[in-house]
Order: C-alpha cells, then sequence, then structure tokens
C-alpha cells in the first residue's frame, strides 16, 4: 500500500525531476540533432547534381547521426537510466565501403527517425511539461500576486475579471486557481514521467537494435564462444597427449625394454621363471602398444606436427584393410578441422574393418576451392547407420561442430560410402 | 663397436646405454641433445650414432636435422634415429644420400632387445633399417599399377626388403627358405622393372627408390 504516498510524494521525487529535466534538457539536444541532420541533408539533396556530393554529404552526415545518437544514449542512461545497446560498426574492406554499409542499414535510418522524431517528443514533450509545471507553481502562487506581491515588485495586479469573463480577484477565485494549482502540481510529475517514458520507447525502439539485429549479434557471439570452447578442447587433448608421451610413456618403454633385458640376461634361470619373465615382457609390450593407440586415439602428435596427409598415411597404414588413399589439401585447413577429419576416417575405417566385413577401402581427401570433401568407401555389406550404435551419431555430432556436413550412403549388401564436408576454416 | 647415444628423457637414456653396453657396444658418450650430440660426435668419431627426433629446446625435430648433419659431414657414421611415430617423409629425409648405414625405428622397438641390437649392428655395418609400420605407409602411398601385379606374398618380401633385412632374415620371418625369398625378390623385380642390385642396401634403396621415397 505505497501507492498513495508514492502520489503524494511524487512533485518532490527523484524519478519526476529526472524525468523533467531528461525531457528539458532533450528538448534543447533534439533542436539542434533535427537541425543539423535536416540542414545536412537539405544541403546534400539539393547539390546532389554532381555523384561526389552524395558520398561527401554522407561523411558529413553520417558521423553527425552517429554522434547525437551516442549523445542521447548517454542522456537515456543517465537520466533514466535507460540503456540502449550501441550500434556496431560496420565491417567494410576501406573507409568508403564502411560509409556505404552504414548509409544502407535500416538502423541508420532508423537513428535518423529518432533524431527528427525526438523534435516532437522531446522539444515538444519538454515544452508541454514545462507549461504544466508553470501553471501548476503559478496557480498555485496565485494568492501572492493576486493581492500584494505584484505591488512590491511593481508588477501589475490581476484585473477583475478575465477575457472570459470569469472572475479573477476575490477569495473565491483565488481559491479555485490555488486549488487548480495544486493539482496540476500533482498532475505534472505523471506528465513528465509518462512523456519521458514515451521518449525512452521510442528510443529503444529506433536507436537500438531491431529483433533481427540483436539475433544477428547473438549467433555471432555464440560461434565465437563456440570456436574458443572447440580450441580449449583440443588443446586439452593436446595437453594430455604430450603428458602422456613424457611421462607414462617413456616409463612404459624403459620398463619393457628392461624386462627385454632381463629376459636375456640370466639364460640359465630355471624354465618356469624364465617363462614368466618372458610373460612379463609381453605384457609389458602389450600394454605399450594399447597405450600408443590410446594417445593416438586422443590426439595425434603427427596429425599436429604435419598434418592430414601424413596423418592420415599412418591410419591407412595400420588398418587392416588394405586401404587406397589420395590426399590433395593444398594448404592445411584449421586444426579443429583436421582433428576431425582425422577421427571421421580413423573411425569409419574402424567400422569398415569390424561390423562390414569389408576386404579393401577407398579414402580421398580434396578441396573444392571453399570446402575439403572426404569420402571413405568400403566394400563391404553396407547398412551402416547413425543409429546403428557404431559411433557414426558422435562422428555426426563432431562434424556438426564445425559447420560440416556428414552423408552416409550405405544400402544392405553395400557398398558403403560416407561423405564428409568440412569448411576450410572453423568459424 | 663405438656409439654416441642422443635421448633427452633420463630415464630412457640410462636404460638404453645399458642395453647398449649389453649388446657388447661401447657407449662412448650420451647426451640430452642435438647440439651436444653433434659436438660429441666430432669429438669422438663413434661407429654409429641413436637419437631421438624430439629433443630440447624446440621439441619438434632437432634430433632428425642433426642425424641428417651426421650423414652429410661424416657419411661413415651409420645412424639410428628413434621417433615417438614414424613418417614417411623424415625416412625419405633420411635416405636421401647414397651412403648407407641408416635406421628408423619407432621407440617402442627397442622392447624387443634382440632385435634392437641386431638392427642396431645392421646400420653400424652399412646396412639400412626401416620400421615395418614406415614400410606400411610407404606401400599405402603406393597401392596402384605396378604394385598391383605383385602377389600377396610379393608384397610381403618387398616389406621386408624394405625394412632393410637381408635374404636370411626375410627368410627366418616369413619361415620359408633362402631360396624361395631369392626366387621371390627376382619376381618382384622383373615385375617393377628394376635392375638386380648387389648389395642389400643398394636393393632397398631400389625398392624405396619405386616407392618414390
Amino acid at each position: 500500500m505505497t501507492w498513495p504516498y508514492e502520489v503524494l510524494r511524487a512533485p518532490w521525487s527523484a524519478r519526476t525531476w529526472r524525468a523533467t529535466s531528461h525531457l528539458v534538457i532533450g528538448g534543447l539536444v533534439a533542436i539542434v540533432a533535427a537541425g543539423t541532420i535536416l540542414a545536412l541533408c537539405a544541403a546534400v539533396l539539393t547539390t546532389a547534381i554532381s555523384i561526389v556530393v552524395i558520398p561527401v554529404g554522407l561523411f558529413a552526415l553520417l558521423p553527425c547521426v552517429r554522434w547525437f545518437t551516442a549523445v542521447q544514449r548517454s542522456r537515456f542512461e543517465a537520466f533514466l537510466d535507460v540503456r540502449i545497446p550501441p550500434v556496431p560498426a560496420y565491417e567494410g574492406r576501406t573507409a568508403l565501403h564502411r560509409l556505404f554499409a552504414e548509409a544502407r542499414a535500416p538502423r541508420t535510418r532508423r537513428q535518423i527517425g529518432f533524431h527528427l522524431l525526438s523534435l516532437l517528443l522531446e522539444t515538444g514533450g519538454a515544452g508541454v511539461t514545462v507549461l504544466v509545471w508553470s501553471a501548476g507553481f503559478v496557480l498555485t502562487t496565485s494568492f501572492v500576486y493576486g493581492e500584494g506581491l505584484p505591488a512590491a515588485f511593481g508588477v501589475q495586479p490581476l484585473p477583475e475579471r478575465s477575457v472570459h469573463g470569469w472572475p479573477l480577484t476575490g477569495t473565491n477565485a483565488l481559491t479555485a486557481m490555488t486549488v487548480l494549482g495544486v493539482a496540476l502540481l500533482y498532475v505534472a510529475p505523471w506528465v513528465a514521467r509518462g512523456l519521458a517514458g514515451l521518449d525512452a520507447a521510442a528510443a529503444e525502439a529506433l536507436l537500438g537494435p531491431n529483433r533481427a539485429e540483436e539475433l544477428t549479434h547473438q549467433v555471432e557471439t555464440l560461434s565465437e564462444s563456440r570456436a574458443a570452447v572447440l580450441a580449449a578442447a583440443d588443446a586439452e587433448r593436446r595437453r594430455i597427449e604430450r603428458d602422456l608421451h613424457d611421462g607414462l610413456q617413456q616409463r612404459l618403454v624403459s620398463l619393457a625394454m628392461n624386462l627385454g633385458m632381463t629376459r636375456s640376461m640370466f639364460p640359465d634361470l630355471p624354465a618356469p621363471a624364465l617363462a614368466a619373465i618372458a610373460e612379463h615382457h609381453e605384457e609389458a609390450k602389450q600394454a605399450l602398444t594399447e597405450l600408443r593407440d590410446f594417445v593416438r586415439g586422443l590426439h595425434p602428435a603427427v596429425l599436429n606436427d604435419r598434418g592430414l596427409d601424413a596423418a592420415l598415411t599412418g591410419i591407412a597404414a595400420r588398418s587392416p584393410l588394405p586401404v587406397r588413399l589420395r590426399v590433395e589439401l593444398p594448404e592445411r585447413p584449421a586444426p579443429a578441422v583436421e582433428a576431425v577429419a582425422y577421427f571421421v576416417v580413423s573411425e569409419a575405417l574402424a567400422n569398415a574393418a569390424k561390423h562390414a566385413k569389408a576386404t579393401a577401402a577407398e579414402v580421398t581427401a580434396d578441396h573444392d576451392g571453399e570446402k575439403i570433401h572426404l569420402v571413405i568407401r568400403d566394400d563391404g555389406v553396407g547398412g551402416a547407420h547413425p543409429d546403428g550404435g557404431t559411433g557414426l551419431r558422435g562422428l555426426a555430432q563432431r562434424v556438426a561442430s564445425v559447420d560440416g556436413t556428414l552423408h552416409i550412403d550405405s544400402p544392405p549388401g553395400g557398398p558403403t560410402q560416407i561423405i564428409v564436408e568440412l569448411p576450410c576454416a572453423s568459424s | 663397436m663405438r656409439v654416441v647415444l642422443a635421448e633427452d628423457s633420463v630415464l630412457l637414456r640410462e636404460g638404453l646405454v645399458r642395453l647398449l653396453e649389453r649388446g657388447g657396444f661401447e657407449v662412448a658418450a650420451a647426451v640430452g641433445d642435438a647440439g651436444t650430440l653433434l659436438r660429441a660426435v666430432e669429438e669422438q668419431m663413434p661407429d654409429v650414432v641413436v637419437t631421438d627426433v624430439r629433443m630440447p629446446p624446440g621439441h619438434t625435430d632437432e634430433g632428425l636435422r642433426a642425424a641428417l648433419v651426421i650423414r652429410r659431414q661424416w657419411p661413415k657414421v651409420g645412424v639410428l634415429v628413434l621417433s615417438q611415430y614414424v613418417e614417411e617423409h623424415y625416412a625419405a629425409d633420411l635416405l636421401s644420400t647414397e651412403a648407407g648405414g641408416v635406421g628408423y625405428l619407432l621407440k617402442d622397438r627397442v622392447a624387443d632387445v634382440a632385435d634392437f641390437l641386431d638392427g642396431l649392428r645392421r646400420v653400424a655395418g652399412g646396412g639400412t633399417v626401416l620400421d615395418p609400420e614406415v614400410v606400411a605407409q610407404l606401400l599405402v602411398r603406393h597401392r596402384s599399377d605396378p604394385l598391383d601385379r605383385l602377389t600377396p606374398r610379393e608384397m610381403e618380401v618387398l616389406a621386408l626388403m624394405a625394412e632393410g633385412r637381408s635374404n636370411s632374415g626375410i627368410a627366418a620371418a616369413l619361415v620359408v627358405s633362402e631360396s624361395a625369398v631369392a626366387k621371390h625378390i627376382n619376381s618382384i623385380f622383373a615385375k617393377l622393372d628394376l635392375a638386380a642390385a648387389d648389395s642389400d642396401h643398394r636393393r632397398v634403396l631400389a625398392v624405396l627408390r619405386f616407392l618414390k621415397v
């Protein structure tokens, strides 16, 4: 139940005065802004006989628009706590390109619209508000000048009757005027706040981004953060690979080597002992192989150091199937894209060997100027499907994470073909 | 036989020193980076060098580049390169000169002590040793005519030849007689239009050149 106090307090509250000052100052700013913009537009239009004048005019007009928008934005923030997102920079190779991009942008037109409209909203609004306040003050203090005060100041006292025949002197009239004045003083805050609110709404709609621009901005922000997340994940995997190599792998190689030496050092041990040592030697070698395979699955060092060509040759060489490989990539794509391509080929070949009972496979990687094409073909029994639990769904997701596409062509009976398109750079 | 060893992991370096000494090699120097390696080779003039590819300070291919320098400057010194992964371009670089005595193995291979020492002796003696994975990668590259003319058995013999093994080594690996191996090799050379080579190393080079290393 605070609203009665709100109403009673209104003429003195900070909000009211902020709103009023906002409108008054806004009125002045609006005159300058609208006046300048109209003058520049008129100048450009009337002298636009030659094509040169238009860019020159734009060079003068657009910075003004930008500057006035900035002034208005800071004013709205200072007085009304209304934050309007700033205008993003326009893209273009040269200043002239950027200028034309800005001239064409709908946001620029909306800004100009606001500055012209502000003449009505702010200057007009300021006028109305000032009028209401003034009328309120004047009428409330009508007793003061109605009777004695004017004489003290040398101002003429009120006439007996107004032009319309209303009585202007006499206690009844003055009381009525005072009451009216007080009422106006209580109405004025709402007038001020209302007009300021209207102004703010117009500013948000016209100076700020519209829905399409907001969404575009969000998409850009999301793209950047996604790229950052992917890069961080790759970097983490590389770090783990390096740590494993420097630490665990060296130790296992050393262990396997020592066991091998032990095997040959004591040939005269009883057979069970020799057998035990031999068994442990083999286990150590097996552990080494498994660790190496794991590290390759995580992030193969050769991919980092030498690129897709070398890494894919490695996979093809290690595959139990004979693999025909052709890699024609003029330059190395972004690391995230390389990693995805590597894992797709690795997984596809593993599937071909494990599930498709294939006898041969072919992998080609080439480039058509914009995108990288990756095709993995095998002569197996086909029937590959993303939901078949063969890891193809995960592959599709990884491909999508770098804005690529994955297409599986695998009729029952075979052959199977996996076609992947990847951008050259990550977004 | 005198060997200089370069390996930046202390654990592995000490283990390798023990391995080499047990294998009958004299370890003239054991260093941890490429610069020290070159100085050690110059001072010690060993029969063979064993080096890792990745070494400080950059941990990229310092060891490989040092190996190439050694090959150029001291062709009589054999070089065996150990690597975390094998990559055919590295192999190509190492084999680019006619001089023998070069090897390129996955680091894991040291776990097979006897084979490793065998390979090292081959390299010290002027032969060639290539990791089977590198050979597999080379074969992947060139899966086309006229390699398609080879039978599966001949492909196996070709791979073992590219690894640098002698006829007897191939025969042992495939569990066949040496004369059978010799017949396969003749057939391979005929199908690939290669001139018959005299020494093992030249033979390997012929095969590798055919595979366009």
